[in-house]
């Protein structure tokens, strides 16, 4: 069976077991909308300046929201010991690892889309403004973080201190993605769209490209050991 | 065999440190902006480079392991970053002593400082994970992974320098300027306390792969009173 | 005919640890061979290698010509843990409909169905699995495990936590699945059942065989007779 495939059929269960359980769903919603509201408190909500930041509020919501989703992909494998059963099946570990980005991926998107809405609706910031290149740019990103959710989770999964380690080691490597995701982010909120903003898309993608092949090819060091 | 390795690098090490200090402190002049505090560069720039040697290296012994699956590779990786670890903990150090007196400040968001805070966090991610990990194969394979990733990500970082203004002094080797931006004497020096630095690194890197094998041993001598 | 499980002089280690020394053993297409051992010994151990799940350092180890961890090998490789290996989110049929399509099973429809019939969990095969009794369970992971007609069967303590029913059933399981040519490699500690089912024994203990043979009349009539022949440690 093709690998795509088999990562597509991945993601499939999982997503259906998570729109069954919607464990990560409600929790990373709600931790995005609470942080959201918390920042509220950091800078007057009603100035101006919300826009100039916006881009930088945003990222850190999705940042945050994605460790709770990508903490739960590969967690879920442990209860009777599924991951065992599916790392002797066909599946290869890259499209395990793949289709566990792809799931993080989908449920992050739709976390974003909330927080958007609850975003444009406290502060007042027209994020509609150019709905494609936003798209774009959230999709790009959160490709990064799903990927390096997946391949981070997968090596932490034995782990005791799953939770604790996995944040810790994920937000460094973030931050080149993070800081072009925000600046494009903010750009697009700002309504200005500057050359910059190529060069900080090309860094997306760069990223995306490079972890990607990094997580394919690493994935069975990473799982079978 | 080893142990004597060990000692000759340490001892050659520590005499060319003793020496260059006496030359740093006796023999070059004061510089002409800065007065006495530039001397911090001998330490700084020489500390930055054998971390990031350190850390290359480590790159490589961490593909070797994962290659050969020889825990003696990851020994040495474990070591190396570790050591290299220390070192940019030094080049974050001294670089913020130099700051305080310079600029006024102790530390500032410029992008090379904040990727080399970066590089300290991801490293200290590596260490961190080893620790978590008691089984000793698993824990090679891991952190190799990890040490991939991480380097890659330091390139990624370093080079959106590039695209952010910075406020970081402009690097001063010929290496990287063609020359001219500063007195041979002090590029000199610069480049003989490099030596020292690495002969010192590595002869610590000798004492904590001992250390690391030991380690295994004890564990492996463990595993077998429990089985 | 060449062995569908061949171990050449296999060593793992943990560490430093050596948890499988120099292991060779060659189980025949069709033979149901008894993997026992005291706990600790590296009957888990060598499982786990053979299906892939655990890198080994120095030696060779082929699965019907093929290596562990390969495509083809997993293909045709039935594995059961000490996990039922199944989620509790999902029913019984989406479970099997899920494990059976990414085997790259062709119209997955039919084995399944029959696959619940034969586990008799058909009249329960749409309620998730969260709800199921332990013999139940049991059952489905069963059905996973025999679904895609493996070729070779690893099977980890699988009497173990069984109802009698489950017992019942995975011995007729082992014997339709030898029928159909499969090769069976087994570890338990139910030393008994085990010599009744297995047609050949090995023998490990340390991460050493200690033994490799036909399964002998001796055996079954006096199975702590094993352990007293060939271990250091004599007997139980």
């Amino acid at each position: 069976m093709n690998p795509l495939l088999q990562a597509l059929w991945v993601a499939r269960k999982d997503l259906a077991i998570e729109f069954r359980t919607k464990e990560s769903l409600n929790a990373a919603g709600a931790f995005a909308v609470v942080i959201l509201l918390l920042f509220s408190f950091v800078f007057d909500p009603a100035s101006p300046e919300v826009a100039t930041i916006g881009g930088g509020l945003l990222w850190l919501c999705f940042a945050f929201g994605g460790a709770l989703i990508f903490n739960r992909g590969f967690a879920r494998e442990l209860p009777n010991e599924c991951l065992d059963a599916l790392l002797a099946s066909p599946v290869s570990a890259s499209s395990l690892l793949a289709g566990k980005a792809i799931t993080s991926f989908v449920l992050l998107l739709i976390v974003e889309a909330v927080s958007l809405f609850v975003f444009g609706f406290f502060y007042d910031v027209r994020w509609w403004l150019h709905p494609l290149k936003l798209f774009a740019v959230c999709a790009l990103a959160t490709w990064g973080i799903a990927i390096l959710g997946a391949a981070f989770g997968a090596m932490t999964v034995n782990l005791k201190l799953r939770e604790l380690m996995l944040p810790v080691l994920i937000y460094p490597l973030l931050l080149p993605l993070l800081m072009a995701a925000i600046e494009l982010t903010n750009n697009l909120l700002m309504n200005q769209v500057t050359s910059d903003s190529l060069l900080w898309g090309r860094v997306l993608l760069v990223f995306d490209i490079v972890y990607t092949s990094l997580a394919v090819a690493l994935a069975e060091t990473i799982l079978v050991n | 065999m080893r142990e004597k390795l060990v000692y000759i690098l340490a001892i050659v090490g520590a005499v060319l440190l003793a020496w260059n200090l006496y030359g740093i402190f006796t023999v070059l002049p004061d510089e002409a902006a800065q007065g006495a505090i530039y001397r911090i560069i001998f330490i700084h720039v020489p500390a930055a480079i054998t971390a990031f040697t350190g850390f290359f290296i480590a790159l490589v012994l961490s593909a070797m392991y994962l290659k050969t699956g020889d825990l003696r590779y990851d020994s040495a990786a474990a070591s190396v970053t570790e050591v290299s670890f220390v070192f940019a903990c030094v080049n974050v150090a001294t670089g913020s002593i130099w700051a305080r007196i310079i600029w006024g400040i102790w530390w500032t968001w410029d992008p090379r400082l904040t990727s080399m805070f970066v590089c300290l966090l991801i490293y200290f991610g590596y260490l961190m994970l080893r620790k978590a990990i008691d089984e000793p194969t698993q824990r090679g394979r891991l952190s190799a992974a990890l040490s991939i990733f991480g380097f890659v990500d330091v390139i990624i970082v370093w080079k959106s320098i590039q695209w952010w203004r910075t406020q970081h002094p402009s690097p001063v080797l010929s290496i990287r300027t063609g020359g001219g931006n500063i007195d041979p004497a002090m590029e000199h020096m610069i480049y003989r306390d490099l030596l020292a630095f690495l002969l010192i690194a590595a002869a610590i890197v000798l004492v904590r792969m001992r250390q690391e094998m030991i380690e295994r041993e004890i564990d492996s001598l463990r595993r077998l009173a429990h089985a | 005919m060449p062995p569908a499980i061949r171990l050449e002089a296999v060593w793992k280690y943990y560490g430093d640890y050596p948890a499988l020394r120099n292991y060779t053993l060659q189980v025949a297409e069709g033979d149901c061979c008894a993997l026992l051992g005291r706990n600790g010994a590296g009957k888990t151990t060598l499982l786990r290698v053979l299906a892939g799940l655990s890198p080994f350092q120095k030696g060779d180890i082929s699965l019907l010509g093929w290596k562990p961890r390969s495509g083809e090998a997993r293909r045709n490789t039935g594995f059961l843990g000490h996990g039922i290996g199944v989620y509790e989110d999902l029913s019984a049929r989406e479970n099997l409909r899920f494990f059976a399509t990414v085997a790259g099973m062709k119209q997955a429809h039919s084995p399944i169905s029959s696959w619940l019939e034969r586990v008799d969990l058909a009249r329960v095969a749409d309620i998730p699995v969260r709800q199921y009794s332990r013999g139940m369970r049991q059952r489905l992971a069963l059905a996973r495990t025999f679904l895609a007609s493996p070729r070779i069967l690893l099977l980890d303590e699988p009497f173990t936590s069984l109802d009698d029913r489950a017992i019942a059933m995975m011995g007729e399981l082992l014997r339709d699945a030898r029928a159909g040519g499969a090769t069976i490699l087994f570890s338990t500690h139910q030393i008994r059942e085990a010599m009744v089912i297995a047609s050949h024994v090995t023998l490990i203990e340390q991460g050493k065989l200690r033994y490799s043979g036909v399964r002998t009349q001796e055996m079954l009539d006096d199975p702590g007779h094993l352990y007293r022949e060939h271990t250091e440690l004599g007997g139980f």
